[in-house]
């Protein structure tokens, strides 16, 4: 059992003439493995600058981030087997990857960093590692991102979170530059791998409806602060606070009619 | 030249690594701290140059340049005096000591006499040569961007036709030697058709005046020179903005201009060769330093009496005090071209404008 | 191209494929070397090429010594003994012409040599760094890109008496490493926000792979752009010297040639045998050059590859890239997008 504490984690940017922005404003969460926290809120939130803080991107202004107890160590060993357990996978899967190396390269250096497998293993390792996230290794190995749809470079990312065989994972908008159509499948790959290897993982995202979907407990921000948190059907059906609701209210669903949605009137019949 | 990149956009949001800015108004229309940004990197370079005079004779052999002093015996006392501290010969002073004593001459505006022309000092002779250089050089680069520019935004607009042969010409223009294309035109131009003078601004035996007919000669030995530098030049403007024009012709902003019905000539102009040309101005500030090097070689070629031909001159007669005059003014020079181009930039772009927020 | 959802072998059943070997190091060089291989690049490098040839082997292709003096022989226009006609000491041009290309070639590469390795240094590492590290090897930079670069050079070349090659290499790229500094600078700090490089820090790669191994790669066609430029500008400045006679004229180049012409009044008395050739030839290297930086200029930046072609296929079919409405047609054409 891995255990992450954010606790009253306060991030404030300098900016030249402007004075200053604060990204997060006392922001708390507990995440343990096996569990799925959505990270809910709009541009501009703070969402990410809680993904940053948590691979060490950045560094918090005021609070403490701990593992398992420990806060995070700045440097050396220490830092380094803080990050080979928790992994991030990026949102635009056409920046993430790096378009002069091959899927091969991109999986072999998370292995080779954290000496995962000994140097005679590591081709059998990128294969599995390959066939895991459904992706055909023959295929797909020797290729360059350019040469891969958005949906299997997203998977190598995926693949590459793992390699390390981490114990959390943070999921920044992970299908939201994808096609809607192919989305399902990533987050459905997400879930089984999430289960079997009973990883605990911070799905970070806009959209309620994954949230609610893929997610245990919701946390929503707004401006950088938690406005409501909680088990997700509860946040989702039963929001307490204004932003949450707004938020609902502003999700399109199909089933709606126009005219009925509170707020708007003279809508198409 | 490879294409420019475009800027990016608000560097501060970028930097500061979230996209929570809010919106401030901006104070006022004049980019003070753009500006302010520009100067004090000006006046660095300023002191840069100055300290690159002052250590450059001191590295030279001590024997060449006192014999340089030794060589003239009709020198005052006071010429002597600041021709030493200019040259380094004042070893007897500290090295800080000498470093203030050169700052305290510069300021007072005395770069010391120039032992080829006579013992004048050098403020005096420089001044006479650089309106010609000025003039030369400021006329053909005005010309050179404006037609280089002018002429990309009509190639890159009309891309795909015939027009497009006209980049590889000028681009091999551009990478013919400025001396070559020079001599090449008096070969043709003043040799063979005898339509051109052979070198100078002005006739042997004119004195300068404000006569039409001294005007009238001036512009005629001028226009061999001014003609081959704008040639040259031509291409690497034409490219530049051909470039940048393709780039901003596939800019979403431009397609919504057509979509919108406005006319051909005004998406042309108003729309991509106005943001096209951003970066164009960018690189002409960069590109003076260039130019001054390609105009001191036509006035070799031409016998042209401005400073390059001085440089070249003081620098045969190894007349140091001279030559270091020169490098000063040219230097100070490009500076101020610099500076009114940064200025001008400012003014163009809103995005400079808007950091100020 | 399809995702491959689900392609796992059903449970129990081995994976009979055999393991594809890996690219081959001859794919992996080739597609190192894209950016060379447009038809612009080609023709440049097969020029370049020439000249290199040339130079390596002036000592054979040279028909006469170039300081073979012959007093019988003075300024005399292109027979079939002298190629290229004699000067006004009655030396072979044409010897004077190949043995002046083994100087160009070596200072001018040598020159670029160490003004990228300058540059490489300074704008990847300041564009990477933040803060005032990075602001002062910016401001670094600037000096030396405003600073005139001939008149210094002059005032420098003209303190040694008798500078060889690697001397004069060596001034030329001290002073033309600022622009593909401020370039790569530019390019570094674009490339250090983008995810992949943020994805190698968070998985805890150490600095120095992070700059050679993701943003090199990435940066290899601005570096190789900046290379052939900065050659193109140091044998510019090198012929441009020579002429000017700041060089001291032991050395063979073009530009001494066209130094001694223009001294003997060559330009004066129609001796186009004699100002011709040398002129020409450092048009034609600059010609090469240039070519080489269109080729992967068009590589690093598509759009102006396919801009005029696709201008020219429309016009083919009648329409004009340029209007604001698409014509619609009522008639089917005959061909079909490509």
């Amino acid at each position: 059992m891995t255990v992450l504490e954010f606790d009253r984690v306060t991030k404030t940017y300098a900016v030249r003439g402007a004075g200053h922005i604060k990204a997060l404003d006392d922001v708390s969460f507990t995440l343990t493995s096996g569990q799925t926290i959505g990270l809910v809120g709009q541009s501009g939130s703070g969402k990410s600058t809680i993904a940053k803080i948590l691979t060490q991107l950045e560094t918090p202004t005021s609070g403490q981030v701990r593992l398992d107890g420990e806060p995070i160590p700045r440097r050396g060993a220490g830092l380094r087997a803080y990050r080979q357990k928790l992994r991030m996978v990026f949102q635009d899967p056409f920046a993430s990857l790096n378009p002069y190396h091959s899927v091969r390269y991109h999986l072999e250096r998370p292995l080779r960093l954290d000496d995962v497998v000994p140097r005679a293993g590591l081709d059998d390792e990128v294969r599995r590692l390959l066939e895991r996230v459904r992706l055909d290794p023959d295929v797909v190995i020797d290729r360059r991102p350019h040469e891969l749809s958005g949906g299997q470079r997203q998977r190598v990312a995926i693949a590459r979170a793992l390699a390390s065989r981490p114990r959390l994972l943070v999921a920044d908008e992970p299908v939201s530059m994808l096609d809607v159509s192919i989305r399902l499948g990533v987050l459905n790959l997400l879930a089984d791998l999430r289960r079997e290897e009973g990883l605990g993982v911070l799905y970070i995202t806009h959209d309620l409806a994954t949230a609610r979907h893929f997610s245990d407990e919701i946390m929503v921000l707004n401006q950088g602060r938690v406005v409501e948190s909680g088990p997700a059907d509860d946040v989702i059906l039963r929001p307490q606070d204004p932003y949450t609701r707004a938020l609902r209210a502003a999700s399109p669903d199909p089933e709606t009619h126009f005219a009925s949605v509170s707020g708007v009137d003279g809508g198409v019949r | 030249m490879t294409a420019v990149q475009p800027q990016l956009p608000t560097e501060d949001a970028v930097e500061a690594g979230t996209t929570a800015t809010t919106a401030v108004r901006g104070r006022s229309r004049v980019p003070w701290r753009f500006l302010a940004g520009r100067a004090a990197f000006y006046l660095f370079t300023l002191w840069a140059a100055v300290t690159i005079n002052f250590v450059l004779p001191r590295m030279m052999k001590g024997d060449a340049v006192s014999q340089y002093l030794s060589r003239n015996r009709n020198v005052s006392p006071e010429a002597a005096d600041a021709l030493r501290s200019l040259l380094g010969l004042d070893t007897d002073k500290t090295l800080v000591q000498q470093y203030v004593d050169y700052w305290v001459l510069l300021l007072r505006g005395d770069l010391g006499v120039s032992l080829l022309h006579g013992l004048r000092p050098v403020t005096e002779v420089i001044s006479q040569a650089l309106p010609w250089t000025v003039g030369l050089v400021g006329f053909a680069t005005v010309v050179s961007f404006a037609v280089g520019t002018v002429g990309g935004a009509v190639v890159g607009w009309r891309r795909g036709s015939r027009l497009d042969a006209l980049i590889p010409v000028t681009t091999f223009l551009a990478t013919i030697p400025y001396f070559w294309l020079g001599l090449l035109g008096i070969a043709l131009f003043s040799v063979n058709l005898r339509w051109f003078p052979i070198g100078k601004a002005y006739g042997v035996g004119m004195r300068p005046e404000w006569s039409a007919e001294f005007v009238g000669q001036v512009i005629h030995h001028g226009t061999l020179p001014a003609v081959t530098i704008v040639i040259a030049s031509l291409g690497g403007w034409m490219l530049g903005m051909r470039n940048m024009m393709l780039t901003v012709l596939d800019e979403d902003y431009v397609t919504v201009a057509q979509a919108k019905g406005l006319p051909n000539s005004r998406v042309l102009w108003r729309y991509a060769a106005r943001n096209a040309v951003l970066p164009q101005i960018q690189s002409f500030a960069l590109s003076i330093g260039f130019i001054v090097g390609g105009t001191i070689v036509m006035e070799m070629v031409f016998s042209y009496p401005g400073v390059g031909k001085l440089l070249l001159d003081a620098t045969n007669a190894k007349d140091y005090a001279l030559m270091q005059g020169v490098f000063l003014v040219i230097t100070l020079s490009v500076l101020v071209a610099n500076i009114l181009a940064d200025v001008a930039y400012a003014f163009l772009d809103p995005r400079t404008r808007q950091t100020e927020a | 191209m399809t995702t491959d959802l689900r392609t796992e072998p059903a449970p129990g059943l081995p994976t009979e494929r055999a393991p594809r070997p890996r690219a081959s190091a001859r794919a992996r060089l080739g597609s190192a070397f894209a950016m060379f291989r447009n038809r612009k690049s080609i023709t440049g490098l097969a020029i370049l090429g020439f000249f290199v040839l040339v130079a390596v082997l002036a000592d054979v292709l040279a028909p006469y010594s170039p300081t073979k003096v012959d007093n019988t022989a003075r300024l005399q226009p292109p027979s079939a003994e002298h190629w290229l006609g004699t000067t006004h000491l009655g030396e072979d041009v044409l010897s004077q012409v190949v043995h002046g290309t083994r100087g160009v070639i070596v200072v001018g590469f040598l020159a670029a040599i160490m003004a990228t390795i300058i540059a490489v240094v300074v704008g990847v590492v300041a564009g990477y760094l933040r803060g005032w590290r990075s602001e002062s090897l910016s401001a670094l930079t600037n000096v030396f890109l405003v600073i005139p670069g001939l008149p210094l050079i002059i005032i420098v070349a003209s303190m040694f008496d008798d500078p060889p090659l690697v001397v004069i290499a060596a001034v030329l790229g001290l002073t033309g490493w600022a622009w593909g500094a401020r370039v790569l600078r530019a390019q570094t700090m674009s490339l250090r926000n983008r995810d992949f490089v943020q994805a190698a820090r968070a998985n805890g790669e150490p600095l120095r792979r992070i700059i050679g191994h993701e943003m090199l790669p990435n940066l290899m066609a601005l570096i190789a752009a900046s290379f052939v430029g900065t050659v193109t500008a140091a044998i510019l400045g090198l012929t441009t010297l020579s002429y000017i006679g700041v060089i001291p004229v032991n050395t063979y180049n073009w530009g001494t040639i066209l130094n001694w012409a223009s001294a003997q009044g060559a330009f004066r008395q129609n001796q186009w045998w004699w100002f011709l050739p040398p002129g020409l030839c450092i048009a034609a290297i600059g010609v090469a050059l240039s070519l080489i930086n269109f080729g992967i200029d068009e590589y690093v930046n598509p759009r102006l590859r396919s801009a005029g072609e696709r201008a020219r296929a429309m016009k083919k079919r009648g329409l004009d890239v340029n209007d604001a409405v698409t014509a619609v047609r009522t008639t089917p054409s005959a061909r079909e997008d490509a």
